[in-house]
């Protein structure tokens, strides 16, 4: 066991991938020499060489469709995208071609391929540097979209996603890159895409989260079971496809469910858990579901104070649990 | 091409003006009292001399982050800037809701820009189609990286600009590297200027560190815009000899001595000798203008520093209009 940081464990996933399989290679922008600019990369353009390491034109569309390409001929790429923010250029690639590849073409083609991007605030990126892009792709079936909020499940759910045949849209916490550190064994593992984890079992009350607010709820669990409020805590992991059955149980063992994410609250996908509990868990409920979100503003603003006001953090997670637990 | 005594000497000044302002925006960096900077230092002989091609104040302006020296030109004053470093209350261009370097300036005619690369160059080309369908004697004038124009953004406006004789210019500067990407990475021609060819507009690939060939080139440009003959597509060669921004660390991908050989050819230092050469800067003129670009850079940072933070009540908008 040794304990590393949320990008460490992203940079070993993707070591151990390339070596493992000849098909696998990286692109994207500034991931070769300068291994990235948050350094996911580092060392890799050295061990591997430009065949594999490949510093892409500045053109996010080409990024994902070459890989497209790539990986109908049978390779393995992972695309990088250097910003969330930067991914709208490669939507209609991700949304039009990835995603609907196997079912138009019934089966006879597939997208092995990962889509990385570092998403979220809290780093004084302003607009265009912390968005939260998950819900664009957790509306489209064909795709899978996974965020890690920890070092274990971010080097184990990469490696999957990385063997896993269809298109994985691969969101990082940027601002837990460094933050989060954790433990992960030496040898070979993985984490399966699919299933959600409860990360801290409680009676009162059940929060949903994922990334860095998942983090973020981790502490403020610790600080209302000060006050005695027993918080359960589910980290979602995969969004897409959505493991249902976790979050039902969760919700008919507390009786009252709350949604954290840092996008923005409207159309966001907390609106999806809600639905899923009011659909399925309905006489469980002994309160109203409750959403914490990034207010509807157009994205974080660059200015400190506006940026705190826009993101959620423990405090404020910790009072939308406390007001829940006393509803 | 004639440029008057005191043209030159404005054009150095404004280039004086940038530069000093730049460096204290590094030394706030280092100091820890801003989070963010993205330097035009190496550029400012190319954005001062596309700026003096213009009506500055009647043209339009699509900009990049990279375009501090040009945004002076336009009217921005250091204080605003200033505020913007901080996120400070009055800042003008977002009210600090951006970046630092993220412009926009109504009262220039400069629109508000983001950061995803190349989305500006679209704009651009509806600010000149806009022009021309109003019959205005203006022309619009966008800036990019020779990286950014590796996105499809780029060549659509470009297009645009030329299937439409539009009077466009786009001024690229080319500064070998996108980050850490060199041109070789991003376009297998020589000059992005070549491409200007396949659109069917003029080409034009210029010494961006000699401020009056830039300076020629743009002017020329604008004349043909105005005159109804099209678009051109400028490219400045130039260098950066700092980092790509306070986040970057460029020794991963350049080596120092071919940064070394670039400074060497500064575009302030080449354009002072020039000017020293010709008997139009003395030393008298010379230190007066450094101290107003000095002074100018304190006064700029002492009043951001005391500046508000804005109210928290500006994130929440409002979001429509
Ligand atoms: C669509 C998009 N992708 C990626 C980025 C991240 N990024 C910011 S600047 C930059 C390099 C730009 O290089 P270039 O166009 O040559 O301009 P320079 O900074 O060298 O002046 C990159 C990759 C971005 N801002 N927008
Ligand atoms: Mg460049």
């Amino acid at each position: 066991m040794a304990e590393v940081t949320l990008i460490e464990a992203i940079r070993q996933a993707m070591d151990e991938e390339l070596a493992r399989d000849d098909r696998v290679f990286i692109t994207g922008e500034d991931v070769g020499p300068r291994g990235g600019v948050f350094r996911a990369t580092l060392g890799l353009f050295d061990k591997y060489g430009p065949q594999r390491i490949i510093d892409s034109p500045l053109a996010e569309l080409s990024i994902v469709g070459v890989g497209i390409g790539a990986a109908l001929y049978g390779l393995r790429p992972i695309c990088e995208i250097q910003f969330a923010d930067f991914i709208h250029p490669a939507f209609n690639q991700i949304v039009s071609e990835a995603a609907k590849m196997y079912y138009r073409s019934g089966g006879e083609w597939t997208v092995p391929m990962v889509i990385r991007a570092p998403y979220g605030g809290g780093i004084g990126g302003g607009l265009y540097h912390s968005q939260s892009v998950e819900a664009f792709f957790t509306h489209v079936p064909g795709l899978k979209v996974v965020i890690p909020s920890n070092p274990y499940d971010a080097k184990g759910l990469l490696k999957s996603a990385v063997r896993d045949p269809n298109p994985v849209m691969f969101f990082e916490p940027k601002k837990g890159y460094r933050l989060i550190k954790g433990e992960i064994p030496d040898g070979e593992y993985t984490v399966p895409i699919g299933p959600a984890n409860v990360s801290r079992a409680g009676n009162d009350l059940s929060v949903f989260a994922y990334g860095i607010m998942h983090y973020y709820t981790l502490q403020a669990a610790e600080m209302v079971a000060a006050e005695g409020i027993s918080a359960e805590v589910v980290d979602l992991r995969t969004l897409l496809p959505v493991d249902k059955e976790t979050i039902i149980a969760s919700v008919k063992k507390t009786g009252k469910a709350l949604i954290v994410h840092e996008d923005n609250l409207t159309g966001g996908y907390g609106a999806e858990v809600a639905a899923i509990i009011a659909e399925e868990a309905f006489t469980a409920l002994d309160a109203p579901v409750k959403r914490l979100a990034a207010p509807d503003v157009p994205a974080a603003p660059f200015s400190h104070p506006m940026q705190d006001w826009f993101m959620p953090n423990p405090q404020k997670i910790a009072a939308a649990m406390r007001e829940l637990a006393n509803y | 091409m004639e440029w008057t005594k005191e043209l030159q000497l404005e054009m150095y000044l404004q280039m004086l003006r940038s530069r000093r302002l730049d460096e204290r925006s590094w030394v706030l960096h280092r100091q820890g009292k801003i989070a963010f900077h993205i330097s035009a230092i190496g550029h400012e002989a190319t954005q001062v001399g596309a700026a003096y091609g213009l009506r500055r104040g009647h043209d339009w302006v699509a900009p990049y982050y990279r375009d501090l020296a040009l945004m002076l030109c336009l009217g921005l004053t250091p204080r605003e800037f200033a505020l913007g470093l901080f996120g400070k209350s009055g800042e003008p261009s977002s009210l600090a809701r951006q970046m630092p370097s993220h412009w926009g300036l109504k009262r220039a005619n400069v629109i508000s820009t983001s950061s995803p690369v190349a989305t500006q160059v679209s704009h651009a080309a509806g600010l000149a189609l806009a022009i021309k369908l109003r019959g205005d004697d203006r022309v619009a004038l966008t800036t990019i990286g020779e990286g950014s124009t590796s996105q499809g953004e780029w060549y659509e406006g470009l297009n645009w600009a030329a299937v439409h004789r539009l009077p466009f210019i786009c001024v690229v500067q080319n500064n070998t590297y996108a980050i850490s990407v060199p041109q070789k990475l991003q376009m297998a021609v020589p000059n992005v200027a070549d491409r200007a060819a396949a659109f069917g507009m003029t080409g034009v690939v210029v010494d961006g560190n000699d401020v009056l060939a830039v300076h020629r080139a743009v002017k020329e440009a604008a004349d043909r815009a105005r005159r109804g003959d099209g678009p051109t597509l400028v490219e400045a060669k130039t260098y950066r000899p700092v980092p790509h921004s306070s986040d970057d660390d460029d020794r991963s991908y350049r080596t120092r001595e071919e940064v070394e050989e670039w400074k060497k050819r500064d575009p302030i230092s080449l354009f002072k000798s020039y000017l020293e050469m010709q008997g139009i800067l003395t030393n008298t003129i010379s230190e007066e203008m450094e101290s107003h670009a000095m002074a100018e850079a304190d006064d700029a940072v002492k009043f951001a520093e005391e500046a508000p933070y804005p109210d928290v009540e500006v994130a929440k908008g409002p979001v429509y209009a």
